[in-house]
């Protein structure tokens, strides 16, 4: 099957920094780009590894993210301690529904995309099945194209906090719900840089390259 | 550009291999497998570029020296810059909050047009910057954690948070912050790693690697 050969099955590797194509050995000690000196890997190291451990905790710290409280706000009339899905709710209930649909899809939907993805292609790598790898790869490629724009509600609460601070008139606090969700941002981003999409298409050449 | 055989590539999502070959300006070469852009034909990326960067760098400074808005609550004003804000959640405690708004708003998109323009500024004067390889691995590295165009959506939706209870006045650095936003998504469209690292490359420029 000449036209459909990986690099790697051809001894070839791809560097990650410029992506110079160089020939290292399977066996051998490191090897470097010969043009940007980089250290040279078939596949990212420890992918899977990491992409679990780094999807893991963002599950556990996706639960304080929605439990706790996200911003409280104050006034003389009123007093509210809002959650993520209460925040939206409320923004929805007072009129605003582009806001709370744009603040829906930050917060509520591209978290929650962004985990059920990375966890089922970790599933199916590690499963090496073959089935749909193009489907899978577009899905990677959308998780890395969306995971920003969860950083959203942190940027709101940050203004917000900081510009309403008028004593007994008005204040804005930021709840510790912000710190768990920043983290969730953090470390799904950092588990989808770490999964590596080739390792999708490796069980079509029925080999296995990891390093 | 260089000109040399035709060489293999290795698609980054699949790792096809695949030959790479020389397109017309402006088009794309898109991986036969998977779909992936393996490489595009800029035209002009090194000067676009670099005329995009300068523009958004003169912006940044705008856009970070000027408050974003101003609240008016009888007669109270309050006003914030985006520094001014970091540092106001860093008061009240919130400091991993602060550091992460620091790093993703300010940090992050001044290091790379400051890295985009020590690389793109010698090479358009025909020279070589030092240490370039290290600086186009930094350039790769952060850049995910620019978040200039997320920004700009939070601000408009505190914008409209705010207009329920106050009178909201917007400053000069939520326009600043605007045009930024498209100056650098102009300037990610038009730079080509790919062009930088052939146009630097030690061995097609005839000299062996130190």
């Amino acid at each position: 099957m000449k036209g459909t050969t990986s690099a790697a099955a051809r001894g070839l590797c791809s560097c990650h920094v410029c992506r110079l194509v160089s020939r290292k050995s399977r066996f051998s000690e490191p090897a470097h780009c010969p043009r940007c000196g980089a250290t040279l890997h078939f596949r990212k190291p420890g992918s899977l590894q990491r992409c679990w451990a780094l999807v893991i905790a963002s599950y556990i710290l996706y639960i304080p993210a929605n439990t706790l409280v996200m911003m409280e706000t104050g006034s003389l009339l009123t007093y509210r301690r809002d959650t993520i899905v209460s925040g939206v709710a409320h923004l929805w209930k007072t009129g605003s529904w582009l806001i709370a649909v744009i603040v829906f899809i930050a917060s509520v939907a591209i978290p929650l995309l962004k985990l059920f993805s990375l966890t089922l292609l970790l599933f199916s790598v590690q499963r090496r099945s073959a089935s749909r790898p193009r489907q899978r790869t577009r899905l990677y490629r959308m998780v890395e194209l969306v995971g920003r724009w969860s950083m959203l509600d942190i940027y709101v609460v940050t203004l917000l906090a900081a510009l309403v601070q008028l004593g007994s008139m008005a204040t804005v606090k930021a709840g510790p719900a912000a710190v768990a969700f920043g983290s969730v941002v953090v470390l799904t981003m950092f588990a989808t840089m770490e999964f590596d999409p080739r390792l999708i298409w490796d069980p079509l050449q029925k080999e296995e390259f990891h390093d | 550009m260089v000109d040399r055989p035709a060489q293999l590539i290795a698609c980054h999502d699949c790792d096809l291999l695949q030959r790479d070959i020389p397109l017309n300006p402006g088009c794309t070469a898109s991986c036969r497998r998977c779909g992936a852009v393996l490489y595009r034909n800029a035209t002009d990326s090194v000067d676009r570029t670099l005329a995009y960067t300068l523009a958004a760098g003169m912006l940044f400074l705008g856009a970070n020296l000027f408050p974003v808005f101003s609240i008016q609550v009888q007669g109270d004003r309050s006003a914030i810059t985006l520094f001014g804000a970091v540092l106001s959640l860093w008061e009240q405690g919130m400091k991993s909050i602060s550091l992460l708004v620091f790093i993703t708003a300010i940090f992050v998109p001044a290091l790379e047009l400051l890295s985009l323009t020590y690389l793109l500024l010698p090479i358009r004067l025909g020279l070589v910057p030092p240490g370039y390889s290290r600086f186009m691995r930094t350039l790769q590295f952060i850049e995910p954690w620019g978040m200039v165009e997320v920004l700009m959506l939070g601000m408009l939706v505190s914008l409209v948070k705010l207009t329920n209870n106050f009178k909201v006045i917007p400053g000069m650095a939520l326009w600043s912050f605007g045009v930024l936003t498209l100056l650098l998504a102009a300037a990610a469209a038009s730079f080509s790693a790919r062009d930088v690292w052939e146009r630097l490359d030690p061995r097609s420029r005839g000299e062996t690697k130190p």
